[in-house]
């Protein structure tokens, strides 16, 4: 299963990589997104909003679903997909592979709107400093729900519409968890109490993915 | 005393359904190893579908089956797709990786050596672009990839959809010389066509599906 799994991470960095979708296409989206939410604030309030947390994550779960939809569709051509099929991958291993690569695309997307945030939505950067670990936390979280929810609904029709629709009941914890931590690190809170519950939702989303995944994909 | 061969392929009364639509309906086929078969038909006679359900693709609905000893109706059929290669008319890689990352790709997630790409793409004739971008191969060119991945692979069936759309006589001739390697190493090749097979070097056995049922055979 790890073998698979770090095969299938290194195939989809190298794709990504290769391809430069997330670096020409879903990047500027996100920068364009976070500053159109600086000016819908406006310049003077922006800085003492308590809504930075909120649009950080609203931001960045847009960039999320492109991301997911990206991840699944390379898989998805019919030639590709039947000429993988017969090579008889480990399903729990492919998951965790693809997970693990999208939660790496997340994290350095994660990054950069985060600092995007600081500049754009003059966000404290003590404050953004503070809130990294139950960022990586909820990004990793989003990713294995997002490659689950995404192999789900790869296979038919409107894939692109589907997706947001089936996977608000288990991305909403997780952004209320993470806005909710990122908060209280601006306001020098306890950040580990959502970062515990952040790793909870993580590990059971992981545990599903590894005995699921295999069965989303078979049907 | 006779040896009996046992079929590498043996279907008896194959449904294929989907949406609860037949796409097979009451197939009977044997199949010998070594063996050449073209299937042909019109466009929706069940030609792709055959050859999904001999891939493990798509699940046995009705009737009984074996595919390299394996039984269709019951079993996991990822078992079965290890032994059986497929090289898809659409392409079978990831178009954003060079051919050499699509071969090791393949190969590690088969445990075979690396050594075995250099030669697949030395047998396939493509040892000169094993570092160009998939996307930027001609369609021959892909074929020829699609090849060197069944190679690497060593499947005990070969299950080829469409292989000669868009390839041109040199290439033909070049993929017929192939497939009589492979042949003669004792794999099973189905080829799906939409014509009879026009090679001098390969004497197949033709049959013909129409509507998801055997209509003729030579």
């Amino acid at each position: 299963m790890i073998r698979t799994a770090l095969l299938v991470f290194k195939k989809d960095l190298r794709i990504e990589m290769r391809s430069r979708v997330l670096l020409w296409q879903v990047l500027p989206f996100g920068v364009m997104a976070l500053l159109l939410c600086g000016i819908a604030l406006g310049p003077s309030h922006a800085g003492n909003s308590s809504a930075g947390p909120g649009l950080f994550y609203l931001v960045t779960l847009l960039v999320a679903l492109l991301m997911i939809n990206r991840s699944q569709s390379v898989e998805k051509t019919p030639g590709t997909k039947a000429s993988v099929a017969t090579l008889g991958l480990d399903p729990a291993g492919v998951f965790l592979g693809k997970s693990l690569a999208l939660a790496t695309e997340l994290w350095v997307t994660g990054i950069i709107l985060l600092g995007g945030s600081v500049v754009i939505l003059h966000t404290s950067l003590h404050g953004a400093i503070l809130a990294l670990p139950s960022v990586v936390v909820t990004l990793a979280a989003l990713a294995v729900a997002g490659t689950l929810y995404g192999a789900l609904t790869s296979g038919g029709d409107g894939a692109a519409t589907l997706l947001p629709v089936l996977a608000l009941p288990a991305f909403a914890p997780l952004l209320i968890a993470g806005e909710r931590s990122f908060s209280a690190a601006l306001n020098h809170g306890g950040i580990w109490r959502w970062w515990l519950i952040l790793s909870v939702a993580l590990s059971v989303y992981t545990a599903i993915g590894i005995l699921l995944y295999g069965v989303l994909e078979e049907s | 005393m006779t040896n009996a061969v046992t079929p590498t392929v043996d279907l008896h009364n194959a449904v294929v359904l989907s949406g609860g639509f037949p796409l097979l309906s009451g197939v009977d086929l044997q199949l010998l190893p070594s063996s050449l078969t073209v299937i042909t038909g019109a466009n929706g006679a069940g030609k792709t579908s055959l050859l999904r359900l001999l891939a493990g693709l798509v699940p046995l609905s009705g009737g009984s089956g074996t595919v390299a000893g394996f039984d269709l109706a019951n079993g996991d059929l990822r078992e079965l797709r290890r032994r059986v290669g497929w090289l898809g008319h659409e392409g079978s890689f990831y178009d954003d990786l060079t051919v050499r990352e699509n071969l090791t790709f393949a190969a590690k997630a088969l445990e075979r050596p690396l050594i075995e790409i250099e030669r697949a793409l030395q047998r396939v004739g493509l040892s000169n672009r094993i570092d160009t971008v998939t996307k930027k191969l001609s369609a021959g060119q892909r074929r020829r990839l699609g090849l060197s991945w069944l190679l690497i692979r060593r499947p005990e069936i070969w299950l080829l959809d469409e292989p000669y759309a868009s390839l041109d006589d040199e290439a033909r001739t070049f993929f017929d010389a192939l497939i009589a390697d492979v042949l003669r190493s004792g794999a099973t090749v189905v080829i799906s066509a939409h014509d009879k097979l026009k090679s001098e070097a390969l004497q197949p056995r033709t049959i013909v599906l129409g509507g998801g049922r055997i209509v003729s055979e030579s």
